[in-house]
């Protein structure tokens, strides 16, 4: 008899049952967790309460990135400088007792390798294809670029994982996003995932875990794959994946925490046994031309609120449902645009390049691209570029994209989330606006009334230097 | 956790869709090692608008919230759950809640209740001047108008909130089936189940 052909989550998953209840629920094995300082001290603390221990410390990793402040983290004697904030120096504090205290690896704030938790998973080798990789935030579905099944989770589920190395769960639907052709010239994989979430919206993929499919996804890098994977959640979905090639073994291979030796020839040989079998079936299924994808950005306060950058920003009764016709007002009035303006005619006085979204080697190379031989235009009172880990920093550095970031009269800083999500002191203050390479432009994110564009890190350099948003291929 | 099985009192008539987790509780609030006091933060931006829901004096301590459509997306941060209950919220009504959110609130005892748009439209409607009940036990939603909408739940869920049984304690029990899934793990799959070099 024919097996039945599967997709890659499902051989995934199918690898991963500890135990399935009658009602269907699983109790799925976690491979790999990471953990930051903001999601798990309570986790820590109720495990303390009840006497209980890591289950497997040595699959867990504990990086602090949400709280850092970008600034310099030594003193020119090589001191450690202390944090100002007191409430993020107590949760730092936590979590450097926590690490040890159960066992586990820490990444300390002044090590080489420390930064955002989704870009040192991979860079690290930590993460790895067809792995059930956990962390406390929602942006674990990046680590679906490798090919793992990846995905957020709240505190009582972190504290469940640290003590039990599981997690009880119920299998998701499968959603296919299949983008036919390739990307044009100046359209990169931000802009694709944002016009995917416009395509879809914040809902689209509620209930299911993404597979995205196509010729454009074997021939993006995995710096590529992980942006796309990353906006997974925007788009509704708790996990995105992109089958593991020879891409993806390149890339780890040789990796500080990646297999070894004859370890390391039995993982290719099962992940190469991971893709969706011709023949199986999604639930759901989204068909996107390549070949349409413009450079994207957002205009309102949710990701699914995204126009070409040619575009203007729509009317709210060009909506159907009345409520996102309301939705869309509110927007509008927070980030004080009219509709029928000019994308290309809103004024950008901040930008900021960096998150788990992009701020690795090659998001970097794209922004020095266009800022090379430029300066920051006047009207952009705050620029910066704040890397995804100490080792991009210093591979750019190594490169003198540094140099060219400086020059222009950008802020070089000290990895960490930064203004992502505005926990540390890097924030775009009240009714100004901010070209972000982030991932979510809600209301406040980046500081209470700042107003965000999402856009790719090419788009943001050249917003930049023009002082507005702009269509970076008139520049290159 | 406490067992939960009847919910009944006032309900803010929220209705908005696409309740973010920072609309929920901003970000600068996640700055807290404990699950305590984040009812202040609560739905911070919304009540710094004069006359808003929340601080009206008609629904002042309400524990029910009836939300629009995707209520909870955006970050996994369980601050938005612990928020809510800090705030006297222990259930939330609405067509349809985010996978993390639903999760993240039934682990914390808070009931995520979905009924479709016409009956959150007329829960809305109630709750303007009248208390609402949850019965858990018969997946009940009911006001004094005689209004009855019934609800699904996980039997699983339903049967942990009756009983406030506690997650973790439960799946340790299945200690010996973890065990042998790592045993397994560690023949088939060798190159996943080795771990780190830890630390002493
Ligand atoms: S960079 Fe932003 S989205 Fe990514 S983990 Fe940090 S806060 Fe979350």
């Amino acid at each position: 008899m024919a097996i039945k052909p599967r997709t890659l989550y499902e051989k995934i998953w199918d690898a991963h049952v500890v135990e399935t209840r009658d009602d269907g629920t699983c109790l799925i094995y976690i491979d790999r967790h990471l953990v930051h300082e903001v999601t798990s001290p309570q986790a820590f603390e109720a495990l303390r309460v009840a006497g209980r221990p890591v289950r497997r410390p040595d699959l867990t990793l504990a990086v602090p990135d949400h709280n850092l402040p970008t600034t310099p983290r030594k003193d020119a004697a090589g001191h450690r400088v202390p944090i100002a904030d007191p409430e993020s120096a107590q949760q730092l504090a936590a979590l450097e007792r926590n690490a040890p205290d159960f066992g586990i690896r820490y990444i300390d704030a002044t090590a080489p390798e420390q930064g955002i938790v989704h870009v040192v998973g991979p860079e690290q080798g930590f993460s790895l294809p067809g792995a059930t990789i956990v962390c406390g935030d929602s942006h674990t579905a990046c680590h679906g670029g490798l090919g793992a099944l990846a995905f957020g989770i709240g505190t009582s589920e972190v504290e469940h994982v640290l003590a039990t190395q599981t997690l009880l769960l119920k299998r998701s639907k499968s959603m296919e996003v299949r983008v036919e052709g390739s990307l044009a010239p100046g359209v990169t994989p931000k802009d694709l995932i944002l016009h995917v979430i416009g395509v879809i919206g914040t809902a689209g993929g509620t209930g299911h875990v993404i597979e995205y499919r196509g010729k454009v996804f074997e021939e993006m890098s995995i710096e590529g794959r992980l942006t796309v994977c990353n906006m997974s959640i925007e788009g509704g979905a708790r996990a995105g994946l992109i089958a593991p090639d020879e891409t993806t073994f390149a890339y780890l291979k040789g990796r500080p925490m990646a297999p070894k030796g004859a370890e390391w020839d039995a993982a290719v040989a099962w992940w190469k046994s991971l893709a969706t079998d011709p023949g199986a079936t999604f639930d759901k299924s989204v068909a996107i031309n390549a070949a349409t994808i413009q450079p994207t950005v957002t205009w309102g306060t949710s990701p699914e609120d995204t126009v070409a950058i040619g575009g203007v920003v729509p009317a709210p009764e060009s909506f159907a449902d009345p409520s996102k016709q309301r939705a869309a007002q509110a927007s509008l009035d927070y980030m004080g645009l009219t509709a029928g303006m000019k994308m290309t005619d809103v004024e950008i006085q901040n930008v900021f390049i960096g998150s788990c979204t992009n701020s690795r080697i090659e998001d970097l190379r794209a922004a020095a691209a266009v800022i090379r031989g430029r300066t920051k235009a006047p009207n952009v009172r705050w620029a910066i570029i704040v890397p995804g880990s100490g080792l991009v920093k210093a591979q750019a550095e190594a490169e003198g994209l540094d140099k060219i970031f400086i020059a222009a009269g950008i802020e070089w800083r000290e990895p960490g989330c930064s203004a992502c999500l505005a926990m540390n002191p890097d924030k775009v203050p009240a009714g100004e606006r901010c070209a972000s390479t982030s991932n979510r432009n809600f209301v406040g994110r980046q500081g209470p009334g700042a107003r965000t564009h999402l856009v790719s890190p090419a788009m943001a350099a050249a917003a930049a230097v023009t002082g507005r948003l702009t269509d970076v291929r008139e520049l290159v | 956790m406490q067992p939960v099985s009847e919910i009944s009192g006032t309900a803010y008539p929220f209705g908005r869709k696409n309740v973010d987790t920072d609309v929920i509780i901003p970000a600068h609030w996640l700055k807290t090692v404990s699950r305590e006091g984040l009812g202040k933060g609560a739905f911070e931006a919304i009540r710094n608008e004069p006359g808003n829901l929340f601080d009206d004096p008609a629904y002042a301590g309400a524990p029910i919230l009836i939300a629009g459509d995707n209520f909870g997306c955006g970050s996994s941060r369980e601050h938005a759950a612990w928020a809510l209950l800090d705030m006297g919220i222990t259930a939330v009504i609405a067509p349809s809640f985010s996978d993390i959110f639903s999760s993240n609130a039934f682990k914390n005892g808070i009931l995520a209740v979905v009924l479709p748009q016409e009956a959150v439209d007329r829960l809305l409607e109630v709750a303007q001047t009248q208390p609402i009940s949850i019965d858990l036990e018969s997946q009940t939603v009911t006001t004094p108008f005689q209004d009855r909408f019934s609800f699904e739940i996980d039997p699983f869920r339903k049967h942990c909130l009756l009983n406030g049984l506690d997650e973790v304690g439960l799946t340790l029990t299945r200690d010996a089936a973890i065990s042998t899934y790592e045993q397994r793990a560690r023949n088939d799959l060798p190159f996943l189940a080795r771990g780190l070099a830890v630390a002493g």
